[in-house]
């Protein structure tokens, strides 16, 4: 007796899966963890009627690594810009084609034609910003826009300070630091890049994600982190204030693309398009504070986002921002190298 | 009589063979989810690595086993020892080592004290101690980090009292870890503990009394050798994971202080190196491999001595 009620009720799972896949119903997103606003979502599942699945990942190379592993079951991926080609020549990413797509026209001239994915073939804009200084003025009142906050630590920061554990972003800034170019060969320049990192690594508290409960809390007293976490942290605690490294900082920009094996390419393509809508862009900022690339969304972004001391980049320091483009392979290899050393 | 033997012995061939028809499924999923991988890890271990993660197949390199303990250095390309690996391992080895010690500090009295109770009540004793098993490690790691982080309950109360005029940064450091470590392996001490002292005859205990042992004699000469194969068994119980640890020292030692398996998560992640990664990795095992022989033979011995 028992047997047949599990045959039944195995049955029925079997019927109310295969039903679900039949149906237009889902899409598995795959991004950044803390970055994806649940209202979004929420708007796109109910005006779509697609069951969304949001999973976290905490780096590139997580995200790359498990995709390439195969049986993810991800539709959709949103790597960062010097990662772009990399899914493209591994063939991870299906060439979507989003610059056919109704609402590309709301994408900005700025955006379209990106060195990373050239007139947008793969892939729409998700979120952009920068890395720079968060520091709890309450422990240290000093200049902040400088990355010797965390390069050469004042004896207030000391122990006290999270670095990002993304090993481009923290190459660039220190490569910076030492005058040299993003993507330099020069052996002297990468020798005190070296030096300086592991000299300064015992100074930092932590490398790690959490910055958005933790730097408010006081765990941290100052951070080198992307701008909308510390903008978020601000808004938590009044006390926190943001630096653009005067040296030189990294511009990311984020990009959502579609798995070349996803099993709901329409559902996909269907957000695709439904996030370049300036409104839907406005939510994505609305939650995680960074820009978006997308024309007219600031109009339905909130107001303290309009005026942002984290986004809006003030005049002096616009030009050490500068793009982070993927190096050529053996540079990789070498700053792999020099990350790989800093990770006693 | 011939025939009757030849049935016996007909009867015996049938049952061996019936067993191992039986044990089949048990030996497949043990090659299958077991061993199968171990050997995936070995030849893993000795192939050159892809370029984004992964390894290139069929190609054989020494390297990962090379870069295990040594490292080219990226300047002057001469060959010295990977003092990171080094560092970490020598971390992994002090805090597991440390974890050990203070579990068998707290677990031994906790232990005495459940076998002392009346043998109605040990249960719900033992049921106490294996309450934190209910929820999720991880859950368990965050509560600990709740409770140590710089306006957490510990530095709070401290300041709060006059103790401290700042808080104690206790979370990221190797404090931390080992702090987390030693609350979630307790049980695991405890538990084997308090099995080899339950089978204790304490009229051993009283008999040396009666002969003018002090507490410590009777402690030292009476109560540990006899318990000896518990202290051993949840030695080995709480070391093993402890070496391996991973979410412990990920959450509580924020990404810096890294263990052992941090360092072969590492591996395969960002640092894009699989051969390396399953190169620790059978380090780490015959680490534990080792640990788990000198056990072996300290039980065989003891379990002689004692009968």
């Amino acid at each position: 007796m028992r047997w047949k009620t599990t045959a039944a009720a195995a049955a029925i799972a079997v019927l109310a899966l295969a039903g679900s896949a039949a149906a237009e119903g889902e899409l598995n997103i795959f991004n950044w963890g803390d970055y994806t606003n649940p209202e979004l979502i929420k708007k796109f599942e109910t005006q779509h009627n697609v069951k969304v699945t949001v999973t976290d990942y905490d780096s590139n190379d997580t995200a790359l690594a498990k995709v390439r592993a195969g049986g993810h079951g991800f539709d959709i991926v949103v790597p960062s810009a010097n990662y772009v080609p990399i899914w493209v020549k591994e063939g991870l990413l299906l060439e979507a084609r989003p610059d056919q797509m109704e609402n590309f026209k709301n994408v900005d001239q700025r955006w379209v034609d990106v060195p990373w994915d050239p007139g947008r073939r793969y892939t729409v804009p998700w979120q952009w910003g920068v890395s720079g200084i968060g520091v709890n003025t309450k422990v240290y009142g000093g200049d902040i826009n400088t990355s010797a906050i965390w390069l050469d630590p004042p004896a207030e920061l000391v122990g006290k300070i999270n670095v990002e554990p993304e090993m481009t972003d923290v190459l660039f800034a220190t490569i910076k630091y030492f005058g040299g170019d993003w993507c330099t060969k020069d052996l002297e320049v990468l020798k005190k890049v070296r030096d300086k990192l592991v000299e300064a690594k015992p100074k930092w508290l932590a490398m790690d994600y959490s910055v958005t409960e933790k730097l408010p809390a006081g765990d941290y007293s100052a951070v080198y982190y992307w701008n909308g976490a510390i903008m978020r942290s601000r808004l938590k605690n009044p006390d926190i204030k943001f630096g653009y490294p005067k040296e030189g900082y990294p511009v990311f920009m984020d990009s959502v693309a579609i798995l070349a094996d996803a099993k709901n390419v329409d559902n996909a393509k269907l957000f695709m398009n439904f996030i370049m809508d300036p409104e839907n862009a406005a939510l994505i900022s609305a939650f995680a504070k960074y820009a978006n690339g997308i024309k007219g969304s600031e109009q339905f972004m909130p107001e303290d986002m309009r005026t942002a001391p984290e986004l809006v980049v003030p005049a002096e320091f616009e030009k050490a921002g500068e793009f982070l483009t993927t190096c050529e392979p053996d540079v990789q290899e070498l700053y792999t190298r020099i990350w790989t050393e800093i990770q006693k | 009589m011939a025939t009757a033997a030849e049935t016996a012995k007909h009867a015996e061939q049938e049952q061996v063979r019936r067993r191992w028809l039986l044990s089949t499924p048990a030996l497949i999923i043990i090659f299958v989810a077991a061993i199968g991988p171990l050997f995936v890890m070995l030849a893993y271990s000795f192939m050159a690595k892809g370029d984004y993660g992964d390894v290139k197949f069929g190609t054989f390199s020494l390297d990962g086993w090379t870069s295990v303990l040594f490292q080219r250095d990226i300047f002057d390309d001469t060959l010295g020892l990977a003092d990171a690996h080094l560092s970490i391992l020598w971390r992994s080895l002090r805090l597991s080592f440390y974890t050990t010690v203070l579990t068998l500090i707290f677990g031994f009295p906790t232990a005495y004290f459940i076998s002392t109770r009346p043998p109605h009540t040990r249960e719900i004793w033992v049921f106490l101690v294996t309450i934190p098993f209910w929820t999720n490690l991880l859950i368990r790691t965050f509560a600990m980090q709740q409770v140590i982080r710089n306006e957490g309950l510990v530095n709070t109360a401290l300041i709060w009292l006059g103790i401290i005029e700042r808080p104690l940064q206790i979370m990221h450091t190797d404090v931390a870890i080992l702090l987390g470590m030693v609350y979630v392996y307790l049980p695991l001490m405890v538990l084997p503990l308090y099995a080899s002292m339950e089978k204790l005859d304490f009229r051993l205990v009283e008999a040396g009394y009666d002969l003018y042992a002090s507490r410590l004699q009777v402690l030292w000469r009476i109560i540990i050798p006899l318990v000896k194969p518990g202290i051993i068994a949840g030695s080995i119980l709480v070391f093993i994971p402890s070496l391996g640890a991973y979410v412990i020292p990920r959450i509580l030692g924020g990404g810096k202080n890294m263990m052992l398996g941090n360092l072969i998560e590492l591996q395969f992640g960002s640092g894009r190196n699989w051969p390396l990664g399953a190169a620790i990795s059978i380090t780490l095992m015959a680490m534990v491999m080792v640990a788990l022989l000198v056990y072996v033979r300290n039980a065989t011995r003891s379990g002689a001595g004692h009968g």
